[in-house]
């Protein structure tokens, strides 16, 4: 396990001499990745070992509905189509949609529409919900300052990332990030980072990633934490559920010598 | 038959007095902390009157409980499953805090800091959510006694559901009392609404409770619930809802509703029922034959089929025993007295009332006759049909026929217990007329009558060879656990890190921190104004009192909070 961190290590070192890579890039685009992973990971399981109560939305709906009813769904329905964009354009190799008969233009031309409008409902919504939460008394005061960080972080995202898409579109008829920021997502989850990859991106897609990576280093610790719970299990457990009092009985470790005999 | 055991509860609406004792105690015990203000797991409605929260029974609006689809098919009436999860991130159905009250508190301090004015100095209220000054409009039992007010039969949704000409009469004829608390309902649409299965009922003794640790706030149980009896907790963004006061009736004690009414009328009681009956039952083609459903539902403890079927199903013999003195089961089964509320929701509740005859007997006294002449009574109940009418769109989905079964039973109990009281010969033709024998009609009185401690709650503790396993029993120190906690407080991150402790153990904790601590529970941001429902007479929040005089400051009662802690730890 050592031995293969020395070797990556070595291997980057040797990347920042030989590469186009600075050191600063190598602790940008290969360390600080792995840390954001790994405060996001432990960072949940500690939350949710250690604090399954605060593991919740902190809704606000019975506080305001009217401005909550256009803002929450357009904000999340929103991030989720483009979440689903991350994942096709991040994940994907560029040969895969090619082999499936997609050529670069027609692929560009959807991913930059769909991202587009999906990045504005997330905006909106969001601009909405942070309206409300300043303007309505009782959601206002039922901020925390957790809530206001992470608010800011998100905001940042969302804007870099569209700022990112629309600027590229509109000065340079579009940037082909498939070919740099999808390889170096993938190569971190491969374990082999390639900080080189990310060394002549435009600037605003490197801020996008450097936020995004904040926001997963804060997101165990704030209410973002719902989405990993989010209930699609509703969809096949049975209606009713019914538990016994005595699963309730791990609760307490039986004393030394006293465990009982299954 | 699969036999499971259920704790359920049957008031007697004739005997409430409508005191809030209930209200008040339940709320001191459950919901006296800061994010549950508008919270009464417990109320006391006057009906006709609105409810709370306002106007909770328009389920065309509310969308809570089950329907029958096209097909015949029991289905949440607020939606399935996908639409749920598609509007999971704005409820359309939800109350607002409106629709309960805002909760609020005085400006106390604006009494004693005053300067010397030509006016008195008024305390101002403010809302204990947002901490502006508010006008206050309604609250959680606003209508109280205005049972006949101008206006209400619009506002009242039962009122509406009767007819035309009982609405134009009803200022005159009559006004009672409806305490609610949870249904713990054999078929609970809140827990089949929860998204993330949090709300789960006890196999043990039925009790339908919130997983503090499994709820993620996603609010859809507060529609799903009929009855509008599960809360959202605004400060730590989960449900809460009536525990049946699960510790206490672990060990054998009424709920803190039932132990502190003055009127004694609740009952508390074991029913053993056929959880494979259930779901027909809750999918009875017409509403009105949903009381006969459930009623079908339940099993007899005194027959020995039903004995043996509990025995295999794990149901310990002194909960059977339980179950056949259970006060409750008499009432709904053996004498028939007790209807459930809205059965027409199809959760199959089991929190049941005793309709009043008192709007009848009363009726009939202002007329001058004999209110407790059966004869008089049984032509009054027919020919009150108003009280009738707006009591079955209560307790039978609108069929009048057990409503008026159950008054002539109370009615004719009535005059056959006045000759008896009186030294007459009692009439046995009067019991006779409603089908009963005088024997039973005497143990009716007595259980409704004279029932002490013991008769009205019947309560088989948590199974004692499990004692050591429970959480409540005292039998050994909760604290002494391998690695436990010890008497060095919380987990290591705070109030609730390291995971689950014994309810026993959180309640120590919380009641040693209020009783020493020198503030008093709720926001400390609304400073110089006190929440007098959350202060539990320690400490002395500021406003409350004004500043000492003679020096001694917050120091002497600092001084006395802390000798109290000391004898709290010397006792424990």
């Amino acid at each position: 396990m050592i031995s293969v961190v020395i070797g990556q290590v070595r291997r980057l070192a040797d990347a920042a001499e030989g590469g186009r890579a600075g050191v600063e890039d190598v602790l940008l685009w290969a360390v600080l990745p792995y840390v954001a992973i790994a405060v996001f990971v432990l960072g949940h399981y500690w939350r949710y070992r250690y604090d399954k109560f605060g593991w919740t939305t902190r809704s606000s709906q019975l506080h305001e509905n009217r401005l909550l009813r256009i803002g929450s769904p357009l904000f999340h329905f929103g991030v989720l189509i483009v979440l689903l964009g991350h994942v096709g354009g991040l994940l994907v190799p560029n040969a895969w949609t090619e082999a499936a008969g997609i050529s670069e233009h027609a692929y560009h031309v959807a991913a930059v529409t769909l991202g587009t409008a999906a990045g504005l409902c997330t905006l909106t919504g969001l601009a909405i919900l942070i309206y409300r939460r300043r303007t309505v008394g009782p959601v206002f005061s039922a901020t925390t300052r957790n809530d206001k960080l992470m608010y800011a972080v998100l905001t940042l995202v969302v804007v870099l990332g569209l700022a990112a898409t629309v600027a590229a579109n509109l000065a340079g008829g579009g940037y082909d990030y498939r070919e740099t920021v999808s390889p170096w997502f993938r190569s971190v989850f491969l374990l082999r980072p390639d900080p080189d990859l990310m060394a002549d991106v435009p600037i605003l897609f490197r801020l996008h990633a450097l936020s995004a990576m904040l926001l997963l280093g804060i997101w165990p610790f704030t209410r973002l934490v719902h989405m990993l719970t989010a209930p699609i299990g509703y969809l096949t457990r049975p209606y009713i559920v019914y538990r016994s009092r005595d699963a309730r009985l791990g609760a307490r470790a039986p004393r030394r010598g006293w465990e009982r005999i299954p | 038959m699969r036999v499971m055991a259920q704790m359920a509860m049957v008031m007697n609406l004739d005997k409430c007095i409508g005191c809030h004792t209930c209200s008040v105690t339940c709320k001191q015990t459950w919901t006296n902390r800061s994010g549950t203000e508008y919270v009464w797991f417990n109320n006391v409605e006057t009906r006709p009157g609105e409810g709370y929260p306002r106007r909770y029974e328009d389920q065309e609006r509310w969308r809570g409980g089950w329907r029958l689809d096209r097909r015949g098919r029991l289905t949440l009436r607020s939606g399935g499953r996908l639409r749920k999860l598609l509007t999971i991130f704005a409820n359309p159905r939800l109350p607002s805090l409106a629709d309960y009250y805002e909760p609020w508190t005085y400006d106390y301090a604006a009494l004693t800091d005053a300067p010397l004015q030509e006016h008195a100095p008024v305390a101002r209220p403010r809302s204990l959510v947002s901490g502006e000054p508010m006008k206050i409009s309604w609250s959680a039992n606003w209508d109280d006694d205005l049972g006949g007010s101008p206006g209400l039969e619009e506002r009242d949704v039962v009122l509406r559901q009767v007819s035309e000409k009982v609405r134009l009469e009803f200022e005159k004829t009559f006004m009672f009392y409806l305490p609610r608390i949870c249904e713990h309902c054999l078929n609970p649409s809140c827990a089949a609404s929860c998204p993330s299965g949090a709300i789960y009922k006890r196999t043990e003794d039925g009790i339908v409770l919130v997983d503090q640790d499994r709820c993620r706030g996603w609010r859809m149980c507060i529609t799903g619930c009929p009855y509008k009896k599960v809360y959202f907790n605004h400060r730590t963004g989960k449900a809460e809802k009536c525990t049946f006061c699960f510790p206490r009736v672990e060990v054998g004690l009424p709920t803190v509703c039932a132990e502190t009414c003055v009127g004694r009328l609740r009952y508390i009681g074991l029913m053993l029922y056929d959880a494979d009956k259930v779901l027909r039952a809750a999918s009875a083609p017409k509403e009105t034959d949903l009381y006969e459903a459930q009623l079908e539902v339940f099993l007899d403890p005194h027959d020995p089929a039903v004995v043996a079927a509990a025995e295999r199903a794990g149901i310990p013999p002194d909960w059977i025993e339980a179950a056949r003195r259970s006060p409750v089961h008499a009432l709904i089964s053996t004498y028939r007295l007790a209807l459930p509320l809205h059965p027409e929701y199809r959760t199959l509740p089991m929190v049941w009332y005793i309709p009043p005859l008192s709007p009848v007997v009363d009726a009939v006294r202002d007329t001058g006759e004999d209110a407790e002449d059966s004869g008089n009574l049984f032509a009054a109940i027919e020919a009150l049909r108003i009280p009738v009418d707006y009591l079955a769109r209560l307790f039978t989905a609108g069929d009048p026929a057990p409503v008026d079964a159950v008054l002539r039973r109370l009615a004719a109990m009535r005059s056959y217990m006045r000759d008896i009281n009186l030294g007459r010969e009692p009439d046995e033709r009067i019991p006779a007329e409603v089908g009963m024998t005088g024997e039973q009609m005497r143990e009716m009185f007595r259980l409704l009558a004279l029932a002490k401690y013991d008769e009205r709650y019947v309560i088989p503790p948590a199974h004692a060879e499990q004692a050591h396993r429970l959480d409540e029993l005292a039998t050994e120190c909760s604290l002494d656990r391998d690695g436990g906690p010890g008497m060095g407080g919380w987990g290591p991150f705070g109030e609730t890190s390291g995971g689950a402790a014994p309810v026993a153990v959180e309640n120590f904790h919380m009641l040693r921190q209020r009783q020493t601590a020198d503030r008093p529970a709720g926001p400390s941001e609304t400073r110089g104004r006190v929440n007098l429902l959350n202060w539990d007479g320690r400490g002395r929040p500021p406003g409350l009192f004004p500043p000492r005089r003679d020096g001694a400051g917050p120091g002497g009662t600092a001084s006395r909070a802390g000798s109290g802690a000391a004898e709290t730890e010397h006792r424990s």
